[in-house]
Parts: structure tokens; C-alpha cells; sequence
């Protein structure tokens, strides 16, 4: 684990040294911050009412600071880019096929797993839930089909799929520019619309987490079709 | 001592933690999984500043952990699939020079 | 007031269209290019006459909600982002050709437009944004469209890799710092912040780590191990936009910073040792860009050297005068640099297509058949040593300047050192370059507009010296460091 030069040696024992004594300057700081302090949740209550939802982590994803929210679905889909423009991905390999039992219990968990997903979705605008814990339970079906019963998932590269990739940053950013257009700032949902707004949003972002998610899992750009 | 305090010191530890591993290890997979621990420490004191608020946490630091995650998962993906290129290229999953 | 959103949703939405579409990537991307052109040419007028421009995205205020701001300096890096973006791109459509065998699908080409864009969206968002949350999302955005950029070059993935876990380690610093403040003061407004900031541990302990993570990302010595391999093996126009463009950007987060929230906690102690380590880079980097064997090699270390010259702002701050003297010259370098660096990786990149290699000692017979990329390359350098009537001079001289006033001599003598180094890595490579010889490798022309492009770009940075008067004007809009009070201006 350690290589046993002696230059590496000595340089990594002053940096844990140093290490060691920014750990204690740091704690030394979180020590003399009030333990008590409201932030900026009183300003969350009071808007509340006019963001179109009822959950307040939703509110401030969604709503009031959405431009955070846009620019972090791009992150998503420029990492799958960067990997997407590396190389093909690769299913695991099959060494032995699935037993009957767990191909068979997959083939009911994902659709399972694809309801719960809705419904989170939905759960979002009044409790804990949205557009990525969604998401990520859709990718982690994903990953499971992948997984499980390689050769019968078909994912093909092609306009469809990318539409699909882009769809939770595209709506995203279409919602923003349209309301631009109409007058608005970027991103200043009119007040009885708010809730839909978000939901549309949520919902292509819940498909885009999803999808990108299990490609990065697969860790490439699928193939274009049976000449590739 | 507070919850917070408590909670925020644990996210430190981590963080510090997570340092180290970055420095004394060079097998890639290894430096990645302690940029993780890192930020699973600098998340954990976002959280703990939520607490801060009192029975019903202040949403904005969860709001910006959750966002955080969604980073710090996709860097964390990218830099998987290119370790693994790396390991193709190379026979070795650890930076090719110098190394800090 | 759309203005500002437009110049991050259009390269957005051209992004997204380049990536479903890739038969039409690259007209939608020069469509892009040049409308964001537009549009921070017109953003710059408005801040000229109007001053600065303020905006609450989706309506609501600060502190509930994130800020954009565009002042003189925001116009400025957003016009240098867009003159570089458009040049790098017209380079583009020469050096990444559709190779028809593959079926069409020749993947660096079709992954630079989409990556390409993303970056973009994400530095424009940096520049105009006012919210330091906001600010570590576009920092990640940036930064990761920038690695994958790097690894569209085979031969660039380890470099890479290098770049993202440097990168990833200075975004968590930097992330800590936001909590901290937020912890303090209840927001991540950096307006808000400026005025409620007080000099207390945990503020200190901010500073320092959201310095530590932006100097790390700005490759500033010792911190800069990370970025010749990166800029040198890069794919050119990835190289040009990365020395030019990216660093730039975390150095204007550390300036925004340091002038806004920091500007009441920054003592002197922490300016100082920035220079030293501004001087470290300048001296290093400048040595091993004489060393270097081959030509992006050269061109990427003297970025480590120029990145050092814009970090000598921080001592020089501390006195007034002098201080507003050096922020001018710190920024007429930066945009200087940005211009000749990246016509200067674009002539490299020509070179390495025609010859095959970079080296620079066989790098005779570049003169004969590339007469063009050569007089980009001598423009280019010449701004980078600081010779008259460039860009790099007029920052240089204003930093000569604020040095002398200030009374920190010692300034001075690194500039004079930088500049005789810089001279001296620039000549080696032109004498070579100019050596007429018959070339013993076979030479593939470079597409006509990857020539032009790189000499326009040099060129820019010659006539941000010549034509200095109204940027001038313009970085004094809302520059909170006051007018630049010279006994004369320059010329």
C-alpha cells in the first residue's frame, strides 16, 4: 500500500501532519458557530405559499432557486458526454445465465420499481420526495435489467434515445426560455401555473436522471443499431 | 454539545479522512473513493447546519446537499469510466508520473 | 435584462441540439457562436453607458434567491469568452473532419460540440453570476465539460483523469467555505455578503478554503502539476480554450471574492504570499517552458508562468493607488493572454497536423509552408513577452507602474526577469520555426481557416494594446477598486 521510498515517505507524513492540524482548525471553527440559528428558513416559510408546491426542499429546487437545479441537470449530462464520447459500453459479461428465480424475479421487480417511481414523483410536491430520488430508483432499475438479463435489453444509440437524455435539462431550459419570451424573467413561473411548471419539469428530469444514470453505469455510448 | 456540533465535527473527521486516504493512496479507485468520503464529510456538515434551526430543519443547506449528490455522483462516474479506460490503456489503474 | 440569462440558456439549448442531432452540430454550433458574440458585444454597450446590470433569476430576491450581476469586468471576460469561443470554434470546423469510414461518426468530432457548448453555457455562467452556491455548480459544470473535452484525445486520458480529481478536491474545499458562510451569515450572496462580513474563525477558515480550492483550479505554483500534461495533450482547440478561458474563470470567482465578501478579512500576510507564489509561477514556469522539448508543451507552461504575473495583483492591493493601477494591468493581462494563448495553442495545433510532431528542434520548414500559422505564432508571443504596442505590454506597464508606487520594488524585478524569460522560450521556438530546411516529414496543409483563425486571435491580442482606450472605459464600470488614475494613459 505504502511504497517504501523514502522521499514519498517523508512527504506523505508531513502532509498528514498538516492534514492533522487543518482538522483541528476546521473543528476549532465549526466550535465557534452559533448552534442555534435560523438561516434562511423563515424567508422559505413565508414564500411558500406562492411557490406551487408543498414541500419546501422541493420549493427551493424547483422554484426558488431553480438556475441551481438547471445548471446541475447539464453536470448530469456533460459526465455522461464525457463517457459517451470515450467508448462503447460494455454489459457485464455473462458467465452463467441467470437462474430462472432471479431472471424471474427482476422481470417483476422493474415494473415494481418503475410504479414506486411515479409515485415519488408525485410525492414530491407535498413531502419528501422529486424529480432525482425518482430518478435514481428508475436508474436503479435500470442497472438491475442491465445486469440481470444483459442480451434482451435493447438500447439503441439514435435520436429517440439522446431526445430522452436531454429531455430533463432541454424542458428545463425551453420552460425558461419561453417564459423569457413571454416577458418574464428566466424562471419566474406565473403563480397558478407554478405547480404544473414544476411537475412537467420534474417529470422529464425523473426520465432523464434515470436513463443517464444506467448508461453511466454502463459506462459508454451504446450502439447504433445491429451494423455497429 | 449541540446536535450540530456533533454531527458537523463527524463531517470534519471525514473530511480529514477522506484527505489522507487521497494522499496516501495511488490506485485510482482508491483516490476516488476518498474524494467521496471527502464529500460525504462536507455534506454531512450541510446537514448539520439544517439542524441548526431548530424541530423543522432549515431546507436550503438540504436543498443545496441534494444538489451536491447529483455532482459529486456524476464526477464520480466520469472518473470511474475513465479509470477504467486508463486501466485498458495502461495495465494500471494509477496516474502514469508524477503524482501529488 | 434577458440579456444576461440569454448568454447561458442559447449555448445551452445549442448543446442539447448538437448532441440529438449530430448531422447539424456543427451549423447549430456556429450559429451559436456567433449570436453569443452578439449578444455580449450588446451586453457590454449596455453596461458602457448604463451601468452595471442586476437580476433576480425566477423572480425572486436575494437572499431567497440567486443573483446575476454584470459589471465592467463581467462585460469584459464575457466578450474575451465570446471572441475566443468564436475563433476556437471556426478552428474547429477545419480540425475536427468527419471521417466518413467510421459511418459518419468520428467521435472526438461529434463530441466537441456539444462538450464545447456546455463549457460555454458554464463559464458565461460564472461570470454573471452573483451567488457563490451558484458559483460551485458552474465551477463543477465547467470543470467537467473541461475533462471531457481533454479526453476526446486518446492520448490525453491519464491527463485527464489528473484534472478531475484535482479538480473534484478543489470544488470540495471550495464547497466547505459556502457552508461556513452560509453558517455565519445566513445567505450565499456575495452582495449581502460583502456587507455583513466580520473577521471572526470561522470566516477566516472560509476564506481559506475556498481560496485553497480556487487556486487549485487556477494552477497557481506549486498547485499547477496538473495542467501541462492537460493543455498539452488536449486536442488544440481544447488546449486554446482551456489556457485561455477555464483558468481564467476561477481566477475572476478568487477576484470576485477577494473584492467583494474577503475584502474586509484579507490581510496583508495572505496577499504577499500570493505574489510569492505569483513570482514562483512566473520563474518556474517560464524555465520549464525554455526546457520543454515540445512546442504545446512550451506553450502550456508559459500558461503556469502568465497565470503567476495575474496573482501579483494581491500584494500590490494593499495600497490604494497602487492597487487600482495593478487591478487594471492584472485584468488588460488576463485578456490579453487569453487572446495570444489561444491563437498560440491553434498555431501550435496547426503545426502538429501539418509536421505530425511538435518538437521543437525539428521545427524548420514551419516558415516555408506555413507562413501564416508563423506570423500567428510571432504576434502571439510577442504579446506574451510584453513587447509594444500589444496587449501584454500595456498590462505589464501598468503593473511596472502600480509596483513602483506601491514601493514594493521587488515586483518589478520579477516582471523584468518574466519578460527577459519569456523572450527567451519564445525566441527558441521562432528561430527554430524559421530555419528553412527541406522538411524530412510530409506536410498535410492545415484547412485555411485553421490558419486564420489562430492569426486572428493573435492578432486581437496586439490591438487590445493599441485600441485600449474604450475597454478601458468599460472595466471602470462598477470597478469597485476606482478609476485608473494614471498621470497619463496609456498608449
Amino acid at each position: 500500500m505504502i511504497k517504501t521510498d523514502p522521499l514519498r515517505f517523508i512527504a506523505i507524513l508531513l502532509a498528514l501532519l498538516t492534514i492533522v492540524a487543518f482538522g483541528h482548525m476546521l473543528a476549532w471553527s465549526l466550535w465557534t458557530l452559533p448552534p442555534e440559528a435560523a438561516g434562511l428558513s423563515l424567508i422559505v416559510n413565508e414564500k411558500m405559499p406562492e411557490s406551487g408546491v408543498d414541500a419546501q426542499v422541493t420549493a427551493i429546487l424547483l422554484n426558488f432557486r431553480s438556475y441551481d437545479t438547471l445548471l446541475e441537470l447539464v453536470v448530469l449530462l456533460v459526465a455522461l458526454l464525457g463517457a459517451w464520447y470515450l467508448g462503447k459500453l460494455h454489459l457485464p459479461p455473462q458467465d452463467s445465465k441467470p437462474g430462472l428465480v432471479l431472471e424471474g424475479l427482476v422481470r417483476f421487480l422493474v415494473p415494481v420499481m418503475i410504479l414506486v417511481t411515479g409515485y415519488i414523483l408525485w410525492l414530491g410536491s407535498h413531502a419528501a420526495g422529486g424529480a432525482f430520488q425518482a430518478g435514481a430508483l428508475l436508474a436503479g432499475a435500470g442497472v438491475l435489467m442491465l445486469v440481470v438479463i444483459a442480451e434482451k435489453v435493447a438500447v439503441r444509440d439514435g435520436v429517440r434515445l439522446r431526445a430522452l437524455l436531454v429531455a430533463g435539462p432541454g424542458v428545463f431550459a425551453l420552460v425558461a426560455g419561453g417564459l423569457m419570451l413571454s416577458g418574464k424573467l428566466m424562471l419566474q413561473y406565473p403563480q397558478q401555473h407554478a405547480g404544473s411548471l414544476i411537475l412537467l419539469i420534474e417529470a422529464a428530469s425523473t426520465l432523464t436522471i434515470g436513463i443517464t444514470l444506467t448508461l453511466l453505469f454502463a459506462g459508454g455510448r451504446p450502439h447504433r443499431g445491429k451494423t455497429d | 454539545m449541540s446536535q450540530f456540533l456533533w454531527y458537523a465535527l463527524i463531517g470534519a473527521v471525514l473530511l480529514c479522512i477522506g484527505l489522507a486516504g487521497l494522499v496516501i493512496h495511488r490506485h485510482l479507485l482508491r483516490r476516488i473513493l476518498a474524494l467521496n468520503v471527502m464529500s460525504t464529510g462536507v455534506f454531512l456538515v450541510f446537514v448539520a447546519l439544517a439542524k441548526r434551526a431548530g424541530e423543522v430543519p432549515d431546507p436550503v443547506p438540504l436543498a443545496m446537499v441534494l444538489t451536491g449528490l447529483v455532482v459529486s455522483v456524476s464526477a464520480t462516474a466520469l472518473a470511474l469510466v475513465l479509470i477504467v479506460r486508463i486501466q485498458h490503456l495502461h495495465g494500471s489503474a494509477e496516474l502514469p508520473g508524477d503524482d501529488a | 435584462m434577458s440579456l444576461m440569462p440569454a448568454l447561458v440558456l442559447i449555448p445551452l439549448l445549442a448543446a442539447f441540439i448538437a448532441f440529438m442531432l449530430p448531422r447539424i452540430a456543427r451549423i447549430t454550433g456556429l450559429i451559436a457562436a456567433v449570436t453569443v458574440v452578439g449578444l455580449s458585444l450588446t451586453l457590454a454597450s449596455h453596461v458602457n453607458t448604463g451601468g452595471p446590470l442586476r437580476m433576480s433569476v425566477a423572480g425572486w430576491e436575494p437572499p431567497l434567491g440567486i443573483g446575476l450581476y454584470a459589471d465592467g469586468l463581467t462585460a469584459l471576460m464575457l466578450c474575451l469568452t465570446a471572441i475566443v469561443g468564436l475563433g476556437t470554434s471556426i478552428y474547429a470546423v477545419g480540425y475536427f473532419k468527419v471521417d466518413r469510414n467510421h459511418n459518419g461518426y468520428n467521435t472526438s468530432s461529434s463530441g466537441w460540440w456539444p462538450l464545447w457548448l456546455s463549457l460555454w453555457a458554464g463559464l458565461n455562467a460564472l461570470f454573471l453570476t452573483d451567488d457563490i452556491f451558484n458559483l460551485y455548480v458552474t465551477l463543477e459544470l465547467m470543470g467537467l465539460a473541461a475533462v471531457a473535452l481533454v479526453a476526446l484525445e486518446a492520448h490525453a486520458v491519464a491527463a485527464a483523469t489528473r484534472y478531475l480529481l484535482v479538480g473534484l478536491l478543489g470544488s470540495m474545499f471550495y464547497l466547505l467555505g459556502v457552508g461556513l458562510l452560509y453558517a455565519l451569515h445566513g445567505t450565499v450572496d456575495m452582495k449581502i455578503l460583502t456587507t455583513t462580513m466580520q473577521a471572526e474563525p470561522a470566516a477566516w477558515m472560509a476564506m481559506a478554503l475556498m481560496t485553497a480550492g480556487l487556486l487549485l483550479k487556477t494552477a497557481l505554483f506549486p498547485l499547477h502539476f496538473w495542467l501541462p500534461p492537460a493543455h498539452a495533450n488536449a486536442p488544440a482547440p481544447v488546449s486554446a480554450v482551456l489556457s485561455a478561458l477555464v483558468v481564467k474563470a476561477s481566477f475572476y470567482a478568487l477576484l470576485r471574492l477577494w473584492l467583494g465578501p474577503f475584502e474586509a478579512l484579507a490581510p496583508d500576510l495572505a496577499g504577499q504570499l500570493m505574489g510569492i507564489l505569483g513570482a514562483g509561477a512566473i520563474l518556474w514556469g517560464s524555465m520549464q517552458a525554455l526546457m520543454a522539448s515540445r512546442l504545446k508543451l512550451v506553450v502550456a507552461y508559459s500558461t503556469v508562468a502568465q497565470i503567476g504575473y495575474l496573482f501579483l495583483w494581491f500584494p500590490l492591493a494593499d495600497s490604494t493607488d497602487a492597487g487600482s493601477i495593478a487591478w487594471y494591468g492584472v485584468v488588460w493581462l488576463a485578456l490579453s493572454h487569453g487572446l495570444a494563448k489561444a491563437g498560440l495553442f491553434l498555431a501550435a495545433g496547426n503545426i502538429l497536423h501539418a509536421s505530425g510532431h511538435d518538437r521543437v528542434t525539428d521545427l524548420a520548414g514551419v516558415g516555408q509552408h506555413l507562413p501564416v500559422t508563423l506570423f500567428a505564432v510571432g504576434l502571439s508571443c510577442a504579446s506574451i513577452m510584453g513587447l509594444p504596442p500589444s496587449g501584454g505590454f500595456v498590462g505589464k506597464w501598468l503593473l511596472l507602474n502600480a509596483a513602483f508606487v506601491s514601493g514594493q520594488w521587488w515586483w518589478a524585478v520579477v516582471l523584468l526577469v518574466g519578460g527577459v524569460m519569456a523572450a527567451s522560450y519564445s525566441f527558441r521556438v521562432l528561430l527554430h520555426a524559421f530555419r528553412n530546411k527541406e522538411s524530412k516529414h510530409p506536410h498535410h496543409t492545415p484547412h485555411p481557416v485553421m490558419e486564420w483563425s489562430a492569426l486572428a486571435l493573435a492578432l486581437g491580442a496586439i490591438l487590445l494594446g493599441i485600441l485600449s482606450a474604450q475597454p478601458l472605459e468599460l472595466l471602470e464600470v462598477g470597478a469597485t477598486m476606482g478609476k485608473l488614475a494614471l498621470t497619463e494613459a496609456p498608449q
